[in-house]
Protein backbone atom coordinates (compact mmCIF):
# COMPACT_ATOMS: atom_id res chain seq x y z
CA UNK A 1 0.00 0.00 0.00
CA UNK A 2 2.92 2.55 0.75
CA UNK A 3 4.91 1.57 -2.32
CA UNK A 4 1.85 2.33 -4.76
CA UNK A 5 1.46 5.36 -2.90
CA UNK A 6 5.00 6.97 -2.71
CA UNK A 7 5.28 5.92 -6.07
CA UNK A 8 2.15 8.15 -7.21
CA UNK A 9 3.40 11.13 -4.79
CA UNK A 10 7.09 11.09 -6.34
CA UNK A 11 5.60 10.75 -10.07
CA UNK A 12 3.19 13.91 -9.43
CA UNK A 13 6.03 15.51 -7.91
CA UNK A 14 8.30 14.77 -10.32
CA UNK A 15 5.77 16.69 -13.51
CA UNK A 16 4.68 19.54 -10.96
CA UNK A 17 8.79 20.73 -10.70
CA UNK A 18 8.95 20.01 -14.26
CA UNK A 19 6.12 22.65 -14.93
CA UNK A 20 7.22 24.92 -12.62
CA UNK A 21 11.03 24.75 -13.66
CA UNK A 22 9.50 25.53 -17.47
CA UNK A 23 6.96 28.24 -16.43
CA UNK A 24 10.28 29.84 -14.74
CA UNK A 25 12.07 29.05 -17.74
CA UNK A 26 9.76 30.02 -20.43
CA UNK A 27 10.03 33.84 -21.78
CA UNK A 28 7.18 35.81 -20.06
CA UNK A 29 7.11 37.89 -22.95
CA UNK A 30 5.47 41.03 -21.26
CA UNK A 31 6.47 42.82 -24.11
CA UNK A 32 4.26 40.93 -27.02
CA UNK A 33 2.51 44.68 -28.34
CA UNK A 34 -0.78 43.94 -27.10
CA UNK A 35 0.53 43.18 -23.69
CA UNK A 36 1.93 46.03 -23.66
CA UNK A 37 -1.09 48.58 -24.81
CA UNK A 38 -3.40 46.79 -22.95
CA UNK A 39 -1.34 48.11 -19.91
CA UNK A 40 -1.58 51.03 -21.05
CA UNK A 41 -5.53 51.10 -21.60
CA UNK A 42 -7.91 52.12 -18.83
CA UNK A 43 -9.07 49.11 -18.05
CA UNK A 44 -12.35 50.16 -17.69
CA UNK A 45 -13.96 47.28 -20.11
CA UNK A 46 -16.58 49.94 -21.27
CA UNK A 47 -16.86 48.48 -24.58
CA UNK A 48 -17.72 52.09 -25.97
CA UNK A 49 -14.79 51.29 -28.56
CA UNK A 50 -16.58 48.73 -30.37
CA UNK A 51 -14.67 45.78 -28.63
CA UNK A 52 -15.64 43.57 -25.87
CA UNK A 53 -13.07 44.30 -23.66
CA UNK A 54 -9.42 46.59 -23.54
CA UNK A 55 -7.34 43.59 -24.05
CA UNK A 56 -9.68 42.49 -27.84
CA UNK A 57 -9.12 46.45 -27.87
CA UNK A 58 -5.34 46.51 -27.83
CA UNK A 59 -5.18 43.17 -29.57
CA UNK A 60 -7.30 45.04 -32.71
CA UNK A 61 -4.70 48.38 -32.46
CA UNK A 62 -1.58 46.22 -32.91
CA UNK A 63 -2.80 44.40 -35.69
CA UNK A 64 -3.97 47.31 -37.28
CA UNK A 65 -7.40 46.73 -37.56
CA UNK A 66 -8.48 49.68 -34.91
CA UNK A 67 -7.23 53.32 -34.46
CA UNK A 68 -5.90 54.50 -31.48
CA UNK A 69 -8.77 57.03 -30.90
CA UNK A 70 -11.02 55.27 -30.19
CA UNK A 71 -11.35 54.68 -26.09
CA UNK A 72 -13.09 57.87 -24.25
CA UNK A 73 -12.18 56.53 -20.88
CA UNK A 74 -8.48 57.28 -21.58
CA UNK A 75 -8.62 60.82 -23.41
CA UNK A 76 -6.37 62.58 -25.27
CA UNK A 77 -3.67 61.49 -23.13
CA UNK A 78 -3.79 58.03 -23.70
CA UNK A 79 -3.91 58.80 -27.69
CA UNK A 80 -0.44 60.73 -27.56
CA UNK A 81 0.77 57.91 -25.48
CA UNK A 82 0.15 55.22 -27.92
CA UNK A 83 0.87 57.46 -30.57
CA UNK A 84 4.44 57.72 -28.60
CA UNK A 85 4.49 54.14 -28.44
CA UNK A 86 3.25 52.84 -31.78
CA UNK A 87 4.83 55.57 -33.54
CA UNK A 88 1.51 56.23 -35.05
CA UNK A 89 0.02 59.89 -35.82
CA UNK A 90 -1.89 61.16 -32.74
CA UNK A 91 -5.46 62.41 -33.30
CA UNK A 92 -8.09 63.80 -31.35
CA UNK A 93 -10.27 61.26 -29.99
CA UNK A 94 -12.57 60.14 -31.91
CA UNK A 95 -16.20 61.69 -30.83
CA UNK A 96 -17.65 58.23 -32.27
CA UNK A 97 -17.09 56.41 -29.55
CA UNK A 98 -17.84 58.41 -26.78
CA UNK A 99 -16.72 61.90 -24.66
CA UNK A 100 -13.97 61.44 -22.66
CA UNK A 101 -15.34 62.78 -18.90
CA UNK A 102 -13.58 62.64 -15.53
CA UNK A 103 -13.78 59.63 -13.66
CA UNK A 104 -16.80 58.33 -12.15
CA UNK A 105 -18.28 55.41 -10.22
CA UNK A 106 -22.23 53.79 -10.53
CA UNK A 107 -24.10 54.30 -7.72
CA UNK A 108 -27.27 52.27 -6.72
CA UNK A 109 -30.06 54.35 -5.16
CA UNK A 110 -30.56 51.15 -2.53
CA UNK A 111 -34.24 51.77 -1.66
CA UNK A 112 -35.26 52.13 -5.21
CA UNK A 113 -33.58 49.04 -6.40
CA UNK A 114 -35.89 45.94 -6.54
CA UNK A 115 -33.32 43.17 -6.59
CA UNK A 116 -33.92 41.79 -10.72
CA UNK A 117 -29.44 41.06 -10.65
CA UNK A 118 -29.98 42.63 -14.13
CA UNK A 119 -27.37 44.91 -13.58
CA UNK A 120 -25.22 42.32 -11.98
CA UNK A 121 -25.02 40.57 -14.93
CA UNK A 122 -24.04 43.45 -17.14
CA UNK A 123 -21.15 44.46 -15.07
CA UNK A 124 -17.73 43.74 -16.94
CA UNK A 125 -15.65 43.97 -13.61
CA UNK A 126 -17.92 42.48 -11.37
CA UNK A 127 -18.26 45.72 -9.24
CA UNK A 128 -21.81 45.21 -8.36
CA UNK A 129 -22.88 42.46 -5.16
CA UNK A 130 -26.08 41.39 -4.31
CA UNK A 131 -28.39 38.40 -5.15
CA UNK A 132 -31.69 37.93 -7.16
CA UNK A 133 -34.90 39.73 -4.71
CA UNK A 134 -32.37 41.58 -2.87
CA UNK A 135 -30.83 45.51 -2.62
CA UNK A 136 -27.40 45.56 -4.78
CA UNK A 137 -24.28 47.88 -4.07
CA UNK A 138 -21.91 48.58 -6.04
CA UNK A 139 -18.32 48.20 -4.73
CA UNK A 140 -16.64 51.63 -5.37
CA UNK A 141 -12.91 50.83 -5.18
CA UNK A 142 -13.87 48.19 -7.90
CA UNK A 143 -16.07 50.07 -10.29
CA UNK A 144 -15.00 51.33 -13.48
CA UNK A 145 -17.30 54.01 -14.39
CA UNK A 146 -18.45 51.94 -17.85
CA UNK A 147 -21.75 53.06 -17.58
CA UNK A 148 -22.86 49.71 -18.71
CA UNK A 149 -25.22 48.66 -15.67
CA UNK A 150 -27.46 52.35 -16.15
CA UNK A 151 -29.08 51.31 -19.43
CA UNK A 152 -30.36 47.36 -17.99
CA UNK A 153 -31.52 49.00 -15.21
CA UNK A 154 -35.48 48.19 -15.42
CA UNK A 155 -36.18 51.00 -12.39
CA UNK A 156 -33.49 53.37 -13.22
CA UNK A 157 -31.72 53.40 -9.52
CA UNK A 158 -28.46 53.55 -11.21
CA UNK A 159 -26.50 57.17 -11.27
CA UNK A 160 -23.16 57.96 -12.04
CA UNK A 161 -21.38 59.98 -9.84
CA UNK A 162 -18.16 61.80 -9.85
CA UNK A 163 -15.37 59.91 -8.12
CA UNK A 164 -14.45 63.10 -6.36
CA UNK A 165 -18.17 63.48 -5.04
CA UNK A 166 -18.58 59.83 -4.08
CA UNK A 167 -15.63 59.27 -2.09
CA UNK A 168 -16.58 62.55 0.01
CA UNK A 169 -19.86 60.35 0.74
CA UNK B 1 12.61 2.73 -40.35
CA UNK B 2 9.88 0.86 -42.66
CA UNK B 3 8.21 -0.64 -39.64
CA UNK B 4 7.89 2.91 -38.71
CA UNK B 5 7.07 4.61 -41.81
CA UNK B 6 4.35 1.55 -41.67
CA UNK B 7 3.05 2.36 -37.93
CA UNK B 8 2.70 6.40 -39.01
CA UNK B 9 0.46 5.32 -42.04
CA UNK B 10 -1.62 3.15 -40.44
CA UNK B 11 -2.42 5.06 -37.39
CA UNK B 12 -2.61 8.21 -40.14
CA UNK B 13 -5.06 6.00 -42.57
CA UNK B 14 -6.13 3.02 -41.68
CA UNK B 15 -7.05 3.03 -38.37
CA UNK B 16 -7.42 6.65 -37.75
CA UNK B 17 -8.40 7.38 -34.28
CA UNK B 18 -11.22 10.18 -34.92
CA UNK B 19 -12.78 8.08 -37.69
CA UNK B 20 -12.65 4.53 -37.72
CA UNK B 21 -11.85 4.27 -33.89
CA UNK B 22 -14.06 7.28 -32.66
CA UNK B 23 -11.60 8.17 -30.02
CA UNK B 24 -11.29 11.86 -29.71
CA UNK B 25 -14.51 13.33 -30.95
CA UNK B 26 -14.99 16.05 -28.14
CA UNK B 27 -12.59 18.60 -29.38
CA UNK B 28 -12.76 16.98 -33.23
CA UNK B 29 -16.27 18.69 -33.25
CA UNK B 30 -16.03 21.21 -30.45
CA UNK B 31 -12.16 23.15 -32.02
CA UNK B 32 -13.22 22.95 -35.84
CA UNK B 33 -15.46 25.17 -36.70
CA UNK B 34 -12.50 27.48 -37.88
CA UNK B 35 -9.59 26.21 -40.03
CA UNK B 36 -7.22 28.03 -38.21
CA UNK B 37 -8.20 27.00 -34.83
CA UNK B 38 -8.35 23.52 -35.90
CA UNK B 39 -4.86 23.85 -37.19
CA UNK B 40 -3.96 25.17 -33.59
CA UNK B 41 -5.94 22.40 -32.15
CA UNK B 42 -4.05 19.51 -34.51
CA UNK B 43 -0.26 21.19 -33.62
CA UNK B 44 -1.24 21.35 -29.78
CA UNK B 45 -2.74 17.38 -29.72
CA UNK B 46 0.06 15.88 -31.46
CA UNK B 47 2.62 17.39 -29.71
CA UNK B 48 0.65 16.23 -26.45
CA UNK B 49 0.03 12.71 -28.33
CA UNK B 50 3.53 12.40 -28.78
CA UNK B 51 5.26 13.34 -25.64
CA UNK B 52 2.31 11.06 -23.50
CA UNK B 53 3.13 8.41 -25.82
CA UNK B 54 6.93 8.92 -25.15
CA UNK B 55 6.47 9.81 -21.45
CA UNK B 56 4.24 6.98 -20.68
CA UNK B 57 6.07 4.43 -22.27
CA UNK B 58 9.32 4.89 -20.09
CA UNK B 59 6.75 5.60 -16.99
CA UNK B 60 5.55 1.87 -17.36
CA UNK B 61 8.87 0.27 -18.37
CA UNK B 62 11.19 2.16 -16.04
CA UNK B 63 9.22 2.42 -13.08
CA UNK B 64 5.37 0.57 -12.74
CA UNK B 65 7.13 -2.69 -14.51
CA UNK B 66 10.10 -3.02 -12.11
CA UNK B 67 8.18 -2.27 -9.02
CA UNK B 68 5.30 -4.55 -9.71
CA UNK B 69 2.44 -1.53 -9.81
CA UNK B 70 0.86 -1.96 -13.08
CA UNK B 71 -2.14 -1.49 -12.05
CA UNK B 72 -1.63 2.19 -11.31
CA UNK B 73 -1.04 2.82 -14.68
CA UNK B 74 -4.01 4.81 -15.54
CA UNK B 75 -3.79 6.84 -13.30
CA UNK B 76 0.12 7.43 -14.15
CA UNK B 77 -1.01 8.17 -17.43
CA UNK B 78 -3.53 10.32 -16.78
CA UNK B 79 -0.88 12.28 -14.56
CA UNK B 80 1.57 12.50 -17.64
CA UNK B 81 -0.92 13.68 -20.00
CA UNK B 82 -2.58 16.34 -17.62
CA UNK B 83 1.30 17.73 -17.33
CA UNK B 84 2.19 17.42 -21.27
CA UNK B 85 -1.10 19.21 -21.46
CA UNK B 86 -0.30 21.99 -18.98
CA UNK B 87 2.90 22.55 -20.58
CA UNK B 88 1.38 23.36 -24.24
CA UNK B 89 -1.28 25.47 -22.86
CA UNK B 90 1.79 27.69 -21.01
CA UNK B 91 3.59 27.11 -23.63
CA UNK B 92 0.84 28.86 -26.07
CA UNK B 93 -0.20 30.81 -23.79
CA UNK B 94 3.29 32.66 -23.44
CA UNK B 95 4.23 32.17 -27.59
CA UNK B 96 0.80 32.57 -29.37
CA UNK B 97 -1.99 34.26 -27.00
CA UNK B 98 -4.29 34.71 -30.00
CA UNK B 99 -4.48 30.81 -30.39
CA UNK B 100 -5.15 30.56 -26.77
CA UNK B 101 -7.85 32.61 -26.69
CA UNK B 102 -9.35 30.64 -30.17
CA UNK B 103 -8.92 27.32 -28.36
CA UNK B 104 -9.77 28.15 -24.76
CA UNK B 105 -11.31 25.57 -23.04
CA UNK B 106 -10.66 22.91 -26.10
CA UNK B 107 -6.94 23.65 -25.04
CA UNK B 108 -7.06 21.94 -21.42
CA UNK B 109 -9.44 19.92 -22.13
CA UNK B 110 -7.15 17.59 -24.29
CA UNK B 111 -6.46 15.68 -20.99
CA UNK B 112 -9.31 14.24 -21.45
CA UNK B 113 -9.28 13.63 -25.66
CA UNK B 114 -9.16 9.94 -25.46
CA UNK B 115 -6.91 9.28 -27.97
CA UNK B 116 -4.21 10.59 -25.66
CA UNK B 117 -5.03 8.11 -23.06
CA UNK B 118 -6.39 5.23 -25.74
CA UNK B 119 -2.50 5.79 -27.25
CA UNK B 120 -0.76 5.60 -24.19
CA UNK B 121 -2.60 2.70 -23.07
CA UNK B 122 -2.77 0.59 -26.76
CA UNK B 123 1.46 1.23 -26.12
CA UNK B 124 1.44 -1.29 -23.54
CA UNK B 125 -1.01 -3.44 -24.35
CA UNK B 126 0.38 -4.04 -28.11
CA UNK B 127 4.07 -3.93 -26.40
CA UNK B 128 6.09 -1.81 -28.54
CA UNK B 129 9.31 -0.61 -28.14
CA UNK B 130 10.31 3.30 -27.35
CA UNK B 131 10.69 4.45 -31.10
CA UNK B 132 7.40 2.65 -32.04
CA UNK B 133 5.59 4.28 -29.30
CA UNK B 134 6.55 7.56 -30.08
CA UNK B 135 6.04 6.69 -34.10
CA UNK B 136 2.61 5.44 -32.80
CA UNK B 137 1.69 8.60 -30.79
CA UNK B 138 2.79 11.02 -33.89
CA UNK B 139 0.84 9.36 -36.39
CA UNK B 140 -1.61 9.27 -34.25
CA UNK B 141 -1.17 13.01 -34.03
CA UNK B 142 -1.00 13.25 -37.39
CA UNK B 143 -4.53 11.41 -38.25
CA UNK B 144 -6.34 13.59 -35.92
CA UNK B 145 -4.44 16.81 -37.46
CA UNK B 146 -5.55 15.54 -41.24
CA UNK B 147 -9.13 14.95 -39.68
CA UNK B 148 -9.93 17.94 -37.93
CA UNK B 149 -8.45 20.05 -41.02
CA UNK B 150 -10.66 18.52 -43.43
CA UNK B 151 -13.31 18.72 -41.13
CA UNK B 152 -13.20 22.26 -40.33
CA UNK B 153 -12.61 23.14 -44.32
CA UNK B 154 -15.84 21.48 -44.71
CA UNK B 155 -17.36 22.68 -42.06
CA UNK B 156 -16.39 26.27 -43.03
CA UNK B 157 -18.33 25.20 -46.80
CA UNK B 158 -21.48 24.28 -44.62
CA UNK B 159 -22.03 27.24 -43.18
CA UNK B 160 -22.49 29.20 -46.06
CA UNK B 161 -24.33 26.26 -47.65
CA UNK B 162 -28.21 26.45 -47.65
CA UNK B 163 -29.38 23.98 -44.91
CA UNK B 164 -32.51 22.43 -44.45
CA UNK B 165 -33.97 23.68 -41.11
CA UNK B 166 -33.77 20.16 -39.73
CA UNK B 167 -30.31 19.57 -40.19
CA UNK B 168 -28.75 23.13 -38.82
CA UNK B 169 -26.03 23.71 -36.50
CA UNK B 170 -24.73 20.29 -34.72
CA UNK B 171 -26.63 17.77 -37.07
CA UNK B 172 -25.11 18.71 -40.10
CA UNK B 173 -21.56 18.64 -38.30
CA UNK B 174 -22.52 15.51 -37.34
CA UNK B 175 -23.43 14.30 -40.58
CA UNK B 176 -20.46 15.44 -42.54
CA UNK B 177 -18.52 13.49 -39.46
CA UNK B 178 -20.24 10.23 -40.47
CA UNK B 179 -19.69 10.92 -44.67
CA UNK B 180 -16.23 11.63 -43.73
CA UNK B 181 -15.69 8.04 -41.66
CA UNK B 182 -17.73 6.36 -44.16
CA UNK B 183 -14.45 7.37 -46.93
CA UNK B 184 -11.95 6.66 -44.26
CA UNK B 185 -13.61 3.03 -43.81
CA UNK B 186 -12.26 2.70 -47.75
CA UNK B 187 -8.76 2.37 -46.07
CA UNK B 188 -9.53 -0.86 -44.17
CA UNK B 189 -7.41 -3.91 -44.38
CA UNK B 190 -4.76 -1.54 -46.07
CA UNK B 191 -1.99 -2.04 -43.55
CA UNK B 192 -1.89 -4.83 -41.13
CA UNK B 193 -1.69 -2.32 -38.02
Amino acid sequence: MLIPALLMLIITLAIGSALLYMARRLPQNPDSPAARVNAMLPQSQCGQCGYPGCRPYAEAIVNGAADINQCAPGGDALVIALARLLGRPAARLDPRFGVHEPPSVAVIDEDACIGCAICIAACPVDAIIGAPQFSHTVIKDACTGCKLCVAPCPVDCIDMVALREANAT
Amino acid sequence: MADLILIIVATVLVNNFVLTRFLGLCPFLGASSRFETATGMAMATTFVLTVAAGLSFLINRYVLVPTGTEYLRLLAFILIIAGAVQFTELYLRRSSPMLHQALGIFLPLITTNCAVLGIALLNVQQSRSFVEALAYGFGGGLGFGLVIALFAGLRERTEAADVPAAFQGPAIALVTAAFMAMGFMGFTGMAGG
